[in-house]
């Protein structure tokens, strides 16, 4: 298959290597990975934040860039920047009077693929060790971002691919569906009731042992990362990509 | 009479209202460590309870979509569904009065109460007039009304707002509850305990004594149905029950959403709303009512159908799905920021995720502080996952952020950081050219990093990221650079 990444600019612009690590993986599975070099981002922060006028533009370029014969699938290393794709683009165009837009978003968001959805229900991957070589060889906990699990319904997607990583222990981490406080711009308007949310979220991975709380969603664990730096913590925060592109020969440190 | 457009419809009034903005009243409230230890306990309590029983269900999901149909209908249909319910209500003997707000809501009732002679009143726990205000402008008219649930008996007796709409005195655990009945209640035993069955005992003595004397009652109902013109009242306690028997009068406060086409809608409901709300399979008492009758019950039955906003939020046709809410409090349960905050925080008599909605929606998004309420949710979506007539209250939020931020740029003269960094990102991240531009510029990131490889403190809003986050350093290159170099020069 012709796969277009889309990267997110979070990715693209702090955590190259897990575009890095997903590209590895998919190309492990001998697909053709391709990069639209018009993208730039889901405009999600725009819209969650109310500036629907300011948002067009970025979801216009987002469309514009994916909106082509050029691929089979696209997939993105992110739960929420997926379900902005396939939700929020169709709903910010009809807001905005533009039916045209709307009906080419949703033809958009139809190909567009969250990791763990493609590799669990297009590309059949069950077993992440046998089946893509991963391996890491530590203790981790898994937070399921809240956009992957409730928009997207991805149910333990994520986690089973993470289990069966070689070498891998999975504590199970406790009020794991609890959000970890990020929403966007949340974290900076409402920085105090963010700051709590984020408090609890890291006692409950502190109280696992594990040496690193994984996900699916880098802003999430940019956020959670971020605290625990802040706080001296232990554990380290890693993407899915990351740990699923591991291997025995070129394992992923923390 | 003449028809005039008068365009939108009126804003509702009463308590309504976010007097402050939410961040800071939530950093009041989070600084309340008692009230955060009882309402964690109390929430977490619950939401096992309510995944428990709604687990049960195989037709859960079936049945939310049910109730989501049956209220879309309702709403798409409301003109038509009210006048019935007025038809129907009459010809068994009830008498129907309308009112626009809060203070003619106010008004009528105080009318009927004074018309009885009558100067106390006993309540059944109602929303409808916590929200217009009813107790408060009674009391100004000399007029006592007693609150007979148990919560709000709590809340009332302590002089305090409630914090939830099913569970009022949330915030309270039982010593502060025994405390407030040994100050409050005159005939007290002395020695009363925490325990919580001694504690019922109390109120329940306290209370007796209002109902067998009381004259009046008044109720908000849980629904409304047009076709037989029956009210319903959904309770725990029995005391709502007492309230709507006793007395010779029984006047109800209903916001005009809740009527229900049918008798067989209640089919849908009456398994929605206790499993959603206090995680039972069924309330101990439902109440149904149907006009007045001469040797049975109250003689003098009215309802006042109370409009206050409601109108409005059904003309936005992408928040109107809000007035669809059963008032089952599920998603306040449920929701992160209302567990922390309380619901004191979001001001009005609809706290947590549906308030964030409704208090806007019905007062229009620039009265007082109710412009901050929608940005109080970090749109995690376990409200939407809860309710059981699947309102969409995550969207809902953000098409409310839009309106508040499309308002505000009427009104600002000077762009607000906020403005300004959108402005920014709006060109910086529409196009693949411009971020990758920026991208450059990520080394230079790096020397904000302390030697640590971290970024401790940001400027302006920014500031609130790192009271308590780190940023890691930027890396030195971007991936889009990663990839023209890597698979572009091959
Ligand atoms: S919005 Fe839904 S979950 Fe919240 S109180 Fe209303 S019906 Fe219940």
């Amino acid at each position: 298959m012709r796969i277009a990444l889309f990267a997110t600019c979070i990715v693209d612009a702090m955590y190259p290597e897990t575009a890095k690590s997903t590209v590895k993986i998919l190309e492990r599975l001998g697909h053709e990975v391709v990069f639209p070099k018009a993208q730039a981002c889901c405009g999600q922060m725009h819209i969650n934040s109310g500036y629907m006028p300011e948002a067009l533009p970025v979801v216009e370029n987002h469309i514009n860039a994916f909106d082509t014969d050029d691929y089979d699938v696209a997939v993105a290393p992110s739960g929420s920047c997926v379900a902005s794709v396939k939700h929020q683009h169709p709903i910010l165009a009809e807001r905005l009077g533009k039916p045209e837009l709307k009906e080419r978003a949703i033809a958009v968001g139809k190909r567009t693929y969250e990791l763990s959805q493609l590799l669990v229900d297009v590309l059949g991957i069950t077993n992440a060790a046998e089946q893509l070589g991963s391996y890491f060889p530590d203790t981790i906990t898994y937070h399921p971002s809240c956009h992957g699990m409730r928009s997207l319904k991805l149910g333990d997607r994520q986690l089973d691919l993470l289990k069966t990583v070689g070498g891998i222990t999975v504590e199970e981490l406790p009020e794991a569906d609890q959000c970890c406080g990020f929403g966007g711009t949340f974290s900076i308007k409402n920085a105090d009731v963010s700051s709590a949310m984020l408090e609890d979220k890291m006692k409950n991975i502190c109280s696992t042992g594990a040496s690193a709380c994984a996900g699916g969603d880098a802003s999430c664990l940019m956020h959670i990362g971020g605290g625990l730096s802040r706080t001296g913590a232990k554990p380290k925060t890693l993407h899915l990509a990351d740990i699923l592109a591991s291997t025995m020969e070129e394992t992923v440190t923390l | 009479m003449t028809q005039v457009f008068l365009g939108m419809p009126a804003p509702g009034h009463g308590n309504l209202f976010e007097e402050e903005p939410f961040p800071q009243a939530a950093h009041r409230e989070l600084g309340n460590t008692q009230m955060r230890k009882n309402l964690r306990h109390a929430t977490h309590t619950i939401r096992d309870k309510r995944l428990k029983v709604v687990g049960e269900l195989p037709d859960w999901e079936q049945l939310r979509d049910a109730g989501a149909a049956i209220k879309n209908n309702a709403m798409a249909n409301l003109e038509e569904l009210l006048l019935q319910f007025e038809k129907n209500f009459i010809a068994r003997g009830g008498i129907v009065h309308w009112a626009r707000d809060a203070s003619e809501a106010n008004k009528i009732v105080t009318q009927l109460v004074k018309d009885t002679g009558s100067t106390e009143v006993v309540k059944v726990k109602s929303m409808a007039t916590q929200e217009i205000g009813l107790n408060e402008h009674l009391e100004t008219e000399g007029i006592s009304a007693f609150e007979t649930d148990l919560a709000e008996l709590i809340v009332q007796l302590g002089h305090d707002k409630p914090s939830h709409i099913l569970v009022p005195a949330i915030h309270k655990n039982r010593t502060q509850v025994r405390d407030i009945f040994l100050q409050e209640m005159p005939e007290v035993d002395p020695n009363l305990t925490d325990d919580p069955s001694k504690l019922a005992d109390a109120a329940r003595t306290h209370l007796r004594k209002k109902f067998l004397a009381a004259k009046v009652a008044i109720s908000g109902a849980n629904f409304a149905l047009a076709d037989t013109g029956t009210l319903g009242v959904v309770e725990s306690e029995g005391n709502g029950r007492m309230c709507l028997t006793l007395p010779e009068t029984l006047i109800t406060v209903m916001g005009i959403e809740k009527v229900l086409p049918q008798w067989e809608d209640l089919e849908v409901f009456m398994q929605l709303l206790p499993r959603s709300s206090t995680g039972e399979r069924m309330n101990p008492y439902t109440s149904l009512w149907t006009g007045a009758s001469a040797d049975d019950g109250p003689r003098n039955v009215h309802i006042v159908l109370l409009d206050n906003g409601r109108t409005r939020a059904l003309s936005d046709r992408f928040g109107r799905t809000a007035l669809n809410c059963i008032r089952c409090s599920a998603c306040m349960n449920v929701c992160p920021v209302y567990e922390r905050t309380g619901g004191h925080a979001y001001g009005s008599t609809y706290p947590g995720p549906i308030g964030a909605i409704l208090s806007p929606l019905m007062t229009g998004i620039e009265a007082e502080d109710n412009g901050s309420l929608p940005y109080a949710s970090s749109l995690c979506g376990a409200c939407y996952d809860a309710c059981p007539v699947k309102i969409n209250i995550p969207e809902i939020l953000v098409h409310l952020r839009g309106e508040d931020v499309d308002t505000k740029r009427e009104t600002h003269k000077i762009p607000t950081q906020m403005d300004l960094l959108m402005k920014g990102g709006s060109w910086a991240l529409g196009k693949g050219k411009n971020i990758g531009l920026l991208e450059k510029a990520l080394p230079l990131g790096r020397l904000m990093a302390g030697k640590d490889k971290k970024i401790k403190k940001l400027p302006g809003i920014a500031a609130g990221w790192t009271q308590s986050r780190d940023i890691p350093a930027p890396p030195n290159k971007s991936f889009r650079d990663w990839w023209s170099d890597q698979k572009e020069s091959k």
